[in-house]
C-alpha cells in the first residue's frame, strides 16, 4: 500500500511537472492566439470553443497567456532556486563544516532572515531592485537562502564526523574538496527536496508579489499578475480567476508531490 | 540559567539584526517620502519645508540612531505619511491583525490536532490517502486565490458573512465574527493541510517505540494508549510546528488583509513601504519580528520545561 | 507530570487568545479617552444614516489626506474632503467660474495691480469666533512666510504687499497684472484660517466652511459635523459627514451594496450591478489622460514623431477597455467640463490612422520606427493598462516600446521631477481655472512642465491672457492655446475619464466640479 502510494506521488508529481514543462516548450513555438494582441470589442468573453479559458479585459486569449505564463513561472522558479541553492549551499556548507564562531554568525543572520516574514523582505527588496522577472527572482532567491542553508548545514554537521570524512582528512584532502566532492553528494537528496520546496514557495511568492502589484510586470504574462487582474472582475466574470489560479495550484502541487516522493525514496527510514 | 540567558541574548541579537537589515534596505531604496506624499501638485518650496520639518535632511544614519534612542524611551517616532506617532497607528491596527491571526491559529489547532490523531490511528486506510491528497492541494493553493474563492462561494451566498471591512469587537461580536471568519479560514486552510501531517507523523513515530509496544502488550485500550501516552510524548514535535506556524500566520495576514480589505497592520505595512515611511516600516517590522521571535522563544522554553535534556544541547 | 504538559499547551493557546482579547479591549479604552483613534466608528462599517432618517452620510474616498492643514495640503485627494471645512475669499463653482465667498465684494484698479476686498461680516469659525481682518491678514502672512514662518506657497510670489485698510477692507497689490489672480484666492490655495488656532491647523483644523472637524483616524476615516453657525442660512443639511478610506475600488462597490457607504466611485464594468438600485451619475473630471514624451529627447523633439504616435494610438480602445466607455475624448489639456473655455472638435484631429502615422514617421526620418520605453506608475492599474494598449498600437508603425512599471514615489522622482524618461502615461489633475489647466505642465514658465514642451507662440498666448481683462478675449486666447497644443501634439490626448458616482437614491444635492471636490454643502437625504 505504502509503496503504491509512493509511486502515485512520483507519477502524479512528475506528470504535472512534465505537463507544464511541455506547455512551456510549446509556448516558445506556438500559442493559439498571439499572447499580447488585443481584441477589445471581444473583451471578457466567457470560456467557449474559440477561447477555452475565455478572454481578458483587453480581449486577449487567456489560454494562450496561461501557456506563455509557464515560461515566466519556470524562469522565476529556476532562477530563484539557482540563487537560493548557490548561496544557501555555500553558507550552509561553510557554517556546518567549519562550526564555531563562523557557524554561529552565519546562522544568526539566517535566523534573522527567517524571523522576517519572507513576503515583507520580498516587498522591500522588490522596491529596491524594481519589479520585473529577473529582479523578482533575485528577491525571491535571497529569501530562499536561509531554509536551504539550514538543511545544508545540518547535513554537513551530521556528515563531518563520519568515517569517510575523517579518512579523507587524514590523507590530506583539501577542505573544499571534502566539502563539495565528498559530503555534498551524500546529502544531495535532502538538498534536492529543499530545492523543490523552494521552487514551490517561489511560485506562491511570485504570485503573491504580483498580486500586490509588484513582481512581474506587463506585458509579460504571469499567472499571479493575471489573478490580480482577474480580481477586479471577480463578481462579473468569476471564471477569469480559475485558469491562472488553477495553473499555480497545479504546478505547486506537482512540486510538493515530487518532493515528497523523492524524500520517501531517498530516505528509507520513512518507508 | 546560562541556557536562558543565552537564548534571551540571541533573541535580542535577532531583533537587532532585523532592524539593521530594514535600515540597510532603506539606505538604498529609491523614492522620496515627501514627494510621494505630496504628489504632483507640490512645489519645491513645500517639499523642502516639509523635509526640514520632518528632519529628513539629516543623514539617514543619524535618523536611525535617533530612532534607536527613542526606542529605549518607548518612542517609536512619528509616521511621515500620517504625521502621528507610530505607536498610535499600530495600536489602532493591531486588534484587527491579532484577531485574524489568533482566530486562524485557533482554527488550525482545533482542526489539525484531532485530524492528525484521527489519521494516525487509521493508518493505511482510505481516509489517509484521501486526506493526504486533499492536504497537498490545500498547501498548493495561493492564499489570495483561496480568499477569492471563499468570497465567491461563501461570502456572496451566506448572509452572515461580510466580505470586506472590519467591525470592532467592542461594537458587535457578531459583526466582528462576520468580518473575521473568512479571512481567518483563508489563512488557516493551507496551514491545517501542512500541520496535521506533522501531527500524524509525530504520533506514528511514537507508536513504533518500544514503550508503546509494552503498554499495548499489557492490553490497554487503544484509545487510552493514544490519548494518555502517545500524545504526551508527541507534544514536543507538535509544539515546534505550532511555533513555526505563528510566523506564517502573521505573514499570511499581510496578503489576506488585501483580499478582504481589512484595515490591519499588513495593509499599513504595504502603504508605509510605498510611501517610504521609514519610521512606520521600522515600527511594523519590529512588531512582527518581535511577535514571531517571542513566540518561538516561548515554545523553546516550553520544551525545556517538558524535556529538560534539551537545555543541554 | 502528565497534567503539567497538558496545562502548558493549554497556556500557550490561552496566551494567544488573551493577546487578541487584550488588544480588543485597549482599543475601546482609547476610544473612551478620546485619543486620536476613536473606536466606535473605526471602520467603513458604520452604516449610512438614511435607514433611520438621520442626515448622516458616509462617503468613500480612495486614500488618506496628506494634511488637514489646508496650507500644507497639496494632494488633490485631500481637498476633495477638506474643502468642506474651509473657504477662501472666493468660491469656485461647478462651471469653472468664481463667486464671492468670504470677500463680499471686490474691486480691481485700472492698471490691474490693486485688488480691494470687502470682507464678509458675521461669519463665524467652527470654534464660534467671528472672522476678523486679523485672520485674513494672518492667513496671507502665513502663506507668504511674512510672520516668521517659512513660505508655504509660491502662489503669491507676484504679490507686492498686503494691507488691512480698515476693519473690513483688505488690499492686495501685485507686482504684475494677472487676470487669473482671483483663482489663487479660493480655499484650494488660500483657505482663511483663524489666527487663534496657530500651530494647531493640522491636528485640529478650524475653518469657516459648512462642516467642522471631529476626528481623523489614519487609514480609517475622517469625520466632520455640521457647522451650526454657518453663514449661509439653512445650510448645510447634513448633520454628519464621514469620509471612509478604502483604496480598493472593488471593495468599495461591495460597501455600497452592503449599505456601508452612501456614496462611492464605481468602476465602469460594475455599473450593471449598481444601476437601478442606486443612482449612477457621470462626472467629467476635468482631468486630462495623456501619453506624453520627454520632448527634449530624440526622437520626441520632432513634432512629426509626436503626431505619428498620436495617429497610431487607438484612443477609443483605451476608453472602451480601461474605462468601459465612460470617458470623453479630448484633444488638448482642456475637457468639456470647462464650459465655453473648451474648444470643441480637437478631439477628432488625430483619429486613428495607421497609414498617416507611418507617413509622418517616414517624413521624420524613422521609416523603420525606433525603440523606446514607456515608464508608468503602479499606483493605479489604468496606467499600465494604457501602456499595454500603446505598445500594441505602436508596434503597428514599427515603434518597439518596452513597458517599465515603477512605484508612484519613483515615478515622481524619476519622471515627474527628474524628467529622466522617454514616454509615460498619466492624468493631469483638473483645476478650476482655465489658465492653470492650460498653463500648468506645458508652459515653459511652469515648473511642472515635465513634458519639456517648448513653443514660443504658446508661451506668448499664455502671457497675453494674463494681461487681458475681457472675458471674451480671454476665451479666444484659451482657444488658440488649445489649438497649439493639439497641432504640436504636445502629448497624445486621450480622454477626460469620468468618475461614476454610485449613490443611494434618496440622496440629492450632489454637485460635480471641474476638480476633485465632494461638496456636501447642499446634500441631503430626502
Amino acid at each position: 500500500m505504502q509503496k503504491y502510494k509512493k509511486n502515485i506521488n512520483l507519477l502524479l508529481g512528475a506528470g504535472i511537472l512534465l505537463l507544464f514543462f511541455g506547455m512551456m516548450v510549446v509556448s516558445y513555438f506556438y500559442t493559439p492566439y498571439d499572447v499580447n494582441s488585443m481584441d477589445i470589442p471581444n473583451k471578457l468573453q466567457e470560456p467557449s470553443k474559440t477561447h477555452i479559458f475565455g478572454t481578458d479585459e483587453f480581449g486577449r486569449d487567456i489560454f494562450s497567456r496561461i501557456l506563455k505564463g509557464s515560461q515566466t513561472a519556470f524562469i522565476v522558479g529556476l532562477l530563484t532556486v539557482a540563487i537560493g541553492a548557490f548561496f544557501g549551499v555555500l553558507i550552509g556548507g561553510i557554517a556546518g563544516y567549519a562550526g564555531g564562531l563562523l557557524d554561529e554568525v552565519f546562522m544568526r543572520i539566517m535566523d534573522a532572515l527567517m524571523a522576517f516574514p519572507g513576503i515583507i523582505l520580498a516587498l522591500m527588496l522588490v522596491a529596491v531592485f524594481g519589479p520585473g522577472i529577473i529582479n523578482t527572482s533575485i528577491a525571491l532567491g535571497i529569501i530562499a537562502i536561509p531554509s536551504i542553508a539550514r538543511v545544508t548545514r545540518s547535513g554537513f554537521v551530521q556528515q563531518k564526523e563520519s568515517e569517510y570524512v575523517t579518512a579523507a582528512k587524514l590523507i590530506g584532502v583539501k577542505p573544499y574538496k571534502i566539502m563539495f566532492k565528498h559530503i555534498l553528494p551524500n546529502i544531495s537528496s535532502q538538498i534536492i527536496v529543499a530545492l523543490s520546496i523552494a521552487f514551490a514557495i517561489a511560485m506562491l511568492a511570485e504570485a503573491a508579489l504580483s498580486y500586490l502589484g509588484l513582481g512581474v510586470q506587463p506585458p509579460d504574462p504571469s499567472w499571479g499578475r493575471m489573478l490580480k487582474d482577474a480580481q477586479s472582475f471577480l463578481i462579473s466574470s468569476p471564471w477569469y480567476t480559475y485558469a491562472p489560479g488553477g495553473a499555480i495550484t497545479l504546478l505547486v502541487l506537482g512540486l510538493y508531490l515530487l518532493s515528497n516522493a523523492i524524500r520517501d525514496i531517498m530516505d528509507p527510514r520513512s518507508k | 540559567m546560562f541556557y536562558y540567558l543565552r537564548r534571551i541574548f540571541l533573541l535580542v541579537i535577532t531583533v537587532a539584526l532585523v532592524s539593521v537589515i530594514t535600515f540597510a534596505v532603506f539606505q538604498i531604496l529609491p523614492g522620496d517620502p515627501v514627494r510621494t506624499m505630496l504628489g504632483t501638485e507640490a512645489d519645491e518650496t513645500q517639499i523642502e519645508n516639509l523635509r526640514n520639518e520632518l528632519g529628513l535632511n539629516r543623514p539617514l544614519y543619524q535618523q536611525y540612531f535617533d530612532w534607536i534612542g527613542g526606542l529605549f524611551t518607548g518612542d517609536l517616532g512619528n509616521s511621515i505619511r500620517f504625521s502621528m506617532p507610530v505607536s498610535d497607528l499600530l495600536m489602532e491596527r493591531l486588534p484587527v491583525t491579532l484577531s485574524v491571526a489568533s482566530m486562524a491559529l485557533v482554527i488550525v489547532v482545533l482542526v489539525a490536532l484531532p485530524l492528525g490523531i484521527f489519521v494516525a490511528r487509521r493508518q493505511n486506510k482510505v481516509s489517509d490517502v484521501v486526506l493526504s491528497s486533499v492536504t497537498q492541494l490545500g498547501m498548493a493553493i495561493p492564499s489570495f486565490w483561496l480568499g477569492m474563492i471563499l468570497i465567491l462561494y461563501i461570502g456572496m451566498n451566506v448572509d452572515f458573512f461580510r466580505i470586506n471591512g472590519y467591525i470592532p469587537w467592542s461594537e458587535s461580536i457578531k459583526g466582528a465574527l462576520s468580518t473575521l471568519v473568512l479571512p481567518a479560514l483563508t489563512i488557516a486552510i493551507p496551514q491545517i493541510a501542512v500541520k496535521f501531517r506533522y501531527v500524524r507523523t509525530a504520533i506514528l513515530e511514537q507508536m513504533e517505540l518500544d514503550y508503546v509496544r509494552t503498554i499495548r502488550s499489557k492490553g490497554l485500550p487503544e484509545k487510552l494508549i493514544v490519548y494518555k501516552h502517545i500524545l504526551k510524548n508527541a507534544l514536543i514535535p507538535i509544539l515546534t510546528i505550532f511555533g513555526l506556524i505563528t510566523a506564517e500566520v502573521v505573514a499570511g495576514t499581510i496578503i489576506v488583509e488585501q483580499v478582504f480589505a481589512l484595515p490591519g497592520v499588513g495593509q499599513l505595512l504595504i502603504t508605509s513601504i510605498s510611501y517610504r515611511d521609514f519610521p512606520l516600516v521600522q515600527g511594523i517590522v519590529m512588531y512582527i519580528t518581535i511577535t514571531v521571535v517571542l513566540i518561538n522563544f516561548i515554545v523553546d522554553m516550553l520544551y525545556s520545561v517538558i524535556d529538560p535534556r534539551i537545555r543541554l544541547r | 507530570m502528565l497534567k503539567r504538559k497538558y496545562v502548558l499547551s493549554f497556556i500557550l493557546i490561552m496566551v494567544l487568545l488573551t493577546i487578541s482579547a487584550c488588544s480588543g479591549g485597549s482599543e475601546s479604552e482609547s476610544g473612551e479617552n478620546g485619543t486620536s483613534s476613536e473606536s466606535g466608528d473605526g471602520t467603513v462599517a458604520t452604516s449610512g444614516g438614511s435607514s433611520n432618517g438621520a442626515q448622516e452620510i458616509t462617503v468613500r474616498i480612495n486614500d488618506d489626506p496628506d494634511f488637514l492643514d489646508p496650507h500644507h495640503a497639496t494632494a488633490s485627494i485631500s481637498f476633495q474632503m477638506i474643502l468642506n471645512m474651509f473657504e477662501g475669499l472666493f468660491i469656485p463653482q461647478t462651471d469653472g467660474s468664481l463667486t464671492e465667498g468670504l470677500a463680499e465684494s471686490y474691486e480691481v484698479s485700472e492698471d490691474g495691480l490693486t485688488y480691494t476686498f470687502n470682507i464678509r461680516q458675521g461669519v463665524r469659525f467652527h470654534n464660534g469666533e467671528e472672522l476678523t481682518m486679523d485672520d485674513v491678514v494672518y492667513t496671507f502672512e502665513r502663506l507668504m512666510g511674512l510672520n516668521g514662518g517659512e513660505k508655504l506657497s509660491n502662489n503669491f510670489d507676484n504679490v507686492e504687499s498686503i494691507e488691512a485698510a480698515d476693519d473690513t477692507t483688505f488690499v492686495m497689490t501685485l507686482k504684475e497684472p494677472n487676470s487669473n489672480f482671483l483663482y489663487s484666492l479660493t480655499a484650494l490655495q488660500s483657505a482663511i484660517v483663524p489666527k487663534s488656532n496657530d500651530g494647531k491647523h493640522n491636528e485640529s483644523p478650524i475653518g469657516t466652511g459648512p462642516f467642522a472637524f471631529v476626528n481623523y483616524a489614519p487609514g480609517v476615516n475622517l469625520e466632520l459635523k455640521k457647522h451650526e453657525e454657518y453663514w449661509e442660512d439653512g445650510l448645510p443639511y447634513l448633520d454628519k459627514v464621514t469620509f471612509a478610506f478604502q483604496s480598493d475600488d472593488q471593495a468599495a462597490v461591495m460597501n455600497l451594496l452592503a449599505d456601508e457607504v452612501d456614496l462611492t466611485g464605481v468602476p465602469g464594468h460594475r455599473v450593471p450591478e449598481v444601476e437601478g438600485t442606486y443612482n449612477v451619475t457621470h462626472q467629467n473630471n476635468n482631468s486630462s489622460l495623456i501619453i506624453t514624451f520627454n520632448e527634449e529627447k530624440e526622437p520626441f523633439n520632432d513634432v512629426k514623431v509626436r503626431q505619428a504616435i498620436s495617429y497610431a494610438i487607438n484612443k477609443q480602445d483605451v476608453i472602451d477597455s480601461v474605462f468601459f466607455g465612460y470617458a470623453t475624448p479630448t484633444g488638448s489639456n482642456m475637457s468639456p467640463a470647462m464650459g465655453d473655455y473648451y474648444l470643441d472638435g480637437l478631439q477628432d484631429v488625430y483619429k486613428r490612422d495607421v497609414e498617416k502615422a507611418k507617413e509622418l514617421l517616414t517624413e521624420a526620418g524613422y521609416p523603420d520606427g525606433f525603440k523606446t520605453k514607456i515608464t508608468v506608475s503602479s499606483h493605479n492599474d489604468i496606467y499600465s493598462s494604457i501602456a499595454q494598449i500603446a505598445v500594441e498600437n505602436l508596434k503597428e508603425i514599427g515603434i518597439d516600446v518596452e513597458i517599465e512599471v515603477v512605484e508612484w514615489g519613483i515615478w515622481l522622482e524619476r519622471v515627474y521631477f527628474g524628467r529622466d524618461y522617454e514616454m509615460t502615461a498619466i492624468d493631469l489633475t483638473g483645476r478650476p481655472s482655465a489658465y492653470e489647466v492650460l498653463n500648468d505642465y506645458v508652459s515653459t514658465n511652469d515648473a511642472e512642465n515635465f513634458f519639456l514642451f517648448k513653443n514660443e507662440e504658446f508661451d506668448q498666448v499664455m502671457a497675453d491672457v494674463l494681461r487681458e481683462t475681457d472675458r471674451e478675449k480671454q476665451i479666444e486666447y484659451y482657444h488658440r492655446a488649445q489649438e497649439i497644443l493639439n497641432e504640436q501634439a504636445a502629448a497624445v490626448y486621450i480622454a477626460d475619464y469620468q468618475i461614476l458616482w454610485g449613490s443611494k437614491q434618496n440622496i440629492t444635492g450632489l454637485k460635480s466640479y471641474p476638480f476633485w471636490f465632494h461638496d456636501m454643502k447642499e446634500v441631503k437625504f430626502e
